[in-house]
């Protein structure tokens, strides 16, 4: 084995990616057992027991909706955007972590992004899932909404307009998802080649053989595949901003006081990334704990995620103060009032509690103890979760709630079904995480290979 | 199957296993300087100075996915422009029919789309994948290709394989731990 890397990756405990001691065997032995080991711990049955009992909520609230209609759901006029919405962008943007750290800290060369990409791409994909649901479920009747979403020729000759936002949401969010999935897969590819080669039962070597579709870990397949992941990230990294820049837009093409704002799209997208870094800490601290994944994903990460988190909930806090400001120097009656009314009107409380969560709240992390302190940034990570859910809440249902005309004006709340549907994506989202945890490395193995002392190769050597 | 008491038997190739990044590096410069080509190396994560030993070509995957994602931008601009102007035009606000600037998100995320489908299957394709059956799958260590071990593999089909030369040419490398016959 070759001497010590030079960098001081590996120096200090709190700057070290991977604990001392790991070879390529270790860490190969330690990721790959999660899920090969025969037993299935209880605590696993009993995540995804709720999962799944809260995923099965979600399908009797589906049926329910499609036999009476959607209105079973709170969303009327003027309100016509309410959870269905609300949900739809909390969960899209939730997603725009993973790719985050897969693909733009791929390409900023942030070594750090290694032992986190994998399950943080699985929550992108689960989260686009999650979102998916409440557009498709919001048309009421699904299966005949598909000619005026997808361009296909029908046998009515109609085609859909693409002037409009709602369908530069449908290739962003649908591009998002098939990108997303390709990306995750083909970084699977060696880790399966990997479980082909240790596993001990027939039918799972079977399975993970044919996943794997004959990975060898050939030098001219590396060469390939580098080119290849490079590329992707190349590709994915614009998409990604893309994205909840396009969701934005389904607010700012409009012409509603509190929607029609150009800070919207980089504002969403740092809300997205905020969000999103908030789920994947509150996913992989149990996930390490769990399963002693300590060394792996140590505190330098944690500290790294709750800095990333700090400075897009900064910009996040920038995208409120403009908001309020360009409502004040506009001049506009309407947008004076919409900004006035949003601080002391009847959803005040929701204002603030944003305010609350994601403008002070997130300050604490300057403090390195707390940035540094486990129980802290799991607890903080569900305030920001929170916190990002109550700003949908607040520009979607303040903004319709009271606007031109007070003839029109109206009152909002979820019903129970609207409870249910956003309860039932959760537990959507808690049974696809546990399964994956269950049959998948969630640590990408062959990455975490270049990571391990010796790995890179000293220029006088080679 | 290493099978050394087999000598009629057909070969693909000879591997020789390594412990080591470094080691690998270095062998696969040795082989490549004494003329052999048709070599392949096994290693259970990329190691980019393989590449320069054993001079392998640039991959030709850039260029495929440039022309995928043209494919891609023209294709969702046409749809959007013939859609909007031809199949179905329609007076939404008094806007021009060709309102090419609203064309832009859908026409950007099949650009994107259409290029990263090209580049997942085009590096499938240019890796020969899926792939049910491969000689060196036959070495028994081999499973540890994708563990800790490093391999290089000589092919039969190289002008210069002599199989008791280069089985010893491949024992005379420094640091090499095994040398196994790769059955076809």
């Amino acid at each position: 084995m070759a001497s010590l890397p030079h960098d001081d990756r590996f120096q200090t405990e709190a700057d070290r990616l991977i604990a001392p001691g790991h070879d390529f065997g270790s860490v190969t032995d330690k990721i790959s057992q999660i899920v090969l080991k025969r037993r299935t711990p209880l605590g696993w049955w009993v995540g995804f027991g709720i999962g799944f009992l809260l995923m099965n909520l979600l399908f009797l609230t589906i049926v329910n909706l499609l036999f009476r209609g959607i209105g079973v759901w709170g969303p009327t006029v003027p309100i016509g955007w309410g959870f269905d919405i609300i949900n739809f962008v909390w969960w899209i943007g939730i997603g725009h972590a993973g790719t985050l750290i897969s693909a733009i800290l791929l390409l900023l060369r942030q070594a750090w992004r290694t032992s986190i990409n994998r399950f943080a791409e699985a929550m992108t994909l689960f989260a686009v899932a999650c979102a998916g649901f409440y557009p498709v479920f919001h048309t009421g009747r699904p299966w005949v909404a598909f000619y005026w979403l997808f361009p296909y020729p029908n046998t009515m000759g109609l085609w859909p307009n693409f002037r409009s936002p709602l369908i530069w949401d449908v290739f962003a969010v649908s591009t998002y998802a098939s990108v997303s999935a390709m990306f995750w897969f083909i970084g699977l590819i060696p880790d399966f080649a990997t479980l082909r080669d240790r596993a001990n039962s027939k039918p799972f070597k079977i399975v993970y053989g044919m996943l794997a579709m004959g990975w060898r870990g050939s030098a001219k397949h590396w060469h390939n595949y580098e080119t290849a992941y490079l590329l992707m990230a190349g590709l994915a990294t614009p998409l990604v901003l893309s994205v909840h820049t396009v969701v934005s837009w389904d607010f700012a093409v409009g012409l509603v006081p509190g929607w029609h704002a150009t800070i919207f799209p980089p504002y969403f997208v740092a809300g997205a990334i905020y969000a999103g870094f908030a789920m994947v800490l509150t996913l992989c601290i149990p996930l390490r704990k769990f399963y002693g994944l300590e060394d792996f994903i140590t505190m330098k990460h944690l500290e790294n995620m709750a800095k990333v988190m700090l400075a897009t909930g900064l910009i996040v806090a920038y995208g409120y103060t403009m908001e309020a400001f360009f409502g004040w120097y506009s001049g506009s009656n309407y947008e004076q009032f919409m900004v006035w009314n949003r601080m002391t009107g009847p959803y005040w409380y929701m204002y603030w509690m944003l305010i609350l969560c994601n403008v002070i709240a997130p300050n604490t992390l300057w403090i390195p103890r707390l940035r540094r302190s486990v129980p802290f940034l799991f607890f903080i990570s569900f305030v920001v979760s929170l916190g990002m859910w109550l700003e949908r809440y607040v520009i979607i249902v303040t903004s319709l709630h009271r606007d031109f005309l007070p003839s029109s004006w109206g009152m909002y709340a979820g019903t129970r079904y609207d409870w249910a549907a956003f309860v039932g994506t959760i537990g959507l989202f808690i049974t696809l995480i546990f399964l994956f945890v269950r049959f998948l490395p969630a640590i990408s193995i062959f990455e975490m290979r270049t990571l391990v002392p010796g790995a890179e190769i000293e220029e006088e050597k080679a | 199957m290493s099978a050394p008491s087999a000598p009629a038997e057909r070969l693909y190739g000879l591997m020789a296993e390594f412990h080591g990044p470094a080691e690998v590096v270095a062998a696969a410069h040795a082989v490549h300087e004494a003329g052999y080509r048709r070599v392949d190396a096994y290693t259970p994560y990329p190691i980019e100075e393989l590449t320069e030993a054993l001079d392998l070509h640039h991959s030709p995957l850039p260029k495929l996915v440039f022309a995928g994602g043209t494919t891609g931008l023209l294709a969702g601009f046409g749809l959007a422009y013939w859609a909007s102007t031809i199949a179905y035009p329609m007076n939404i606000g008094g806007r021009p029919f060709n309102s090419w600037v609203s064309f832009i998100p859908p026409t950007f995320e099949t650009t994107i789309l259409f290029s990263a489908l090209t580049c997942v299957l085009g590096m499938l394709a240019l890796n020969g994948l899926p792939q049910p059956y491969h000689p060196v799958f036959n070495v028994e260590a081999f499973v540890l290709a994708s563990r800790d071990k490093f391999f290089i593999c000589i092919e039969a089909a190289d002008a210069k394989f002599e199989r008791e030369e280069t089985r010893k040419f491949l024992r005379g490398l420094p640091d090499v731990s095994a040398v196994h016959e790769v059955t076809p």
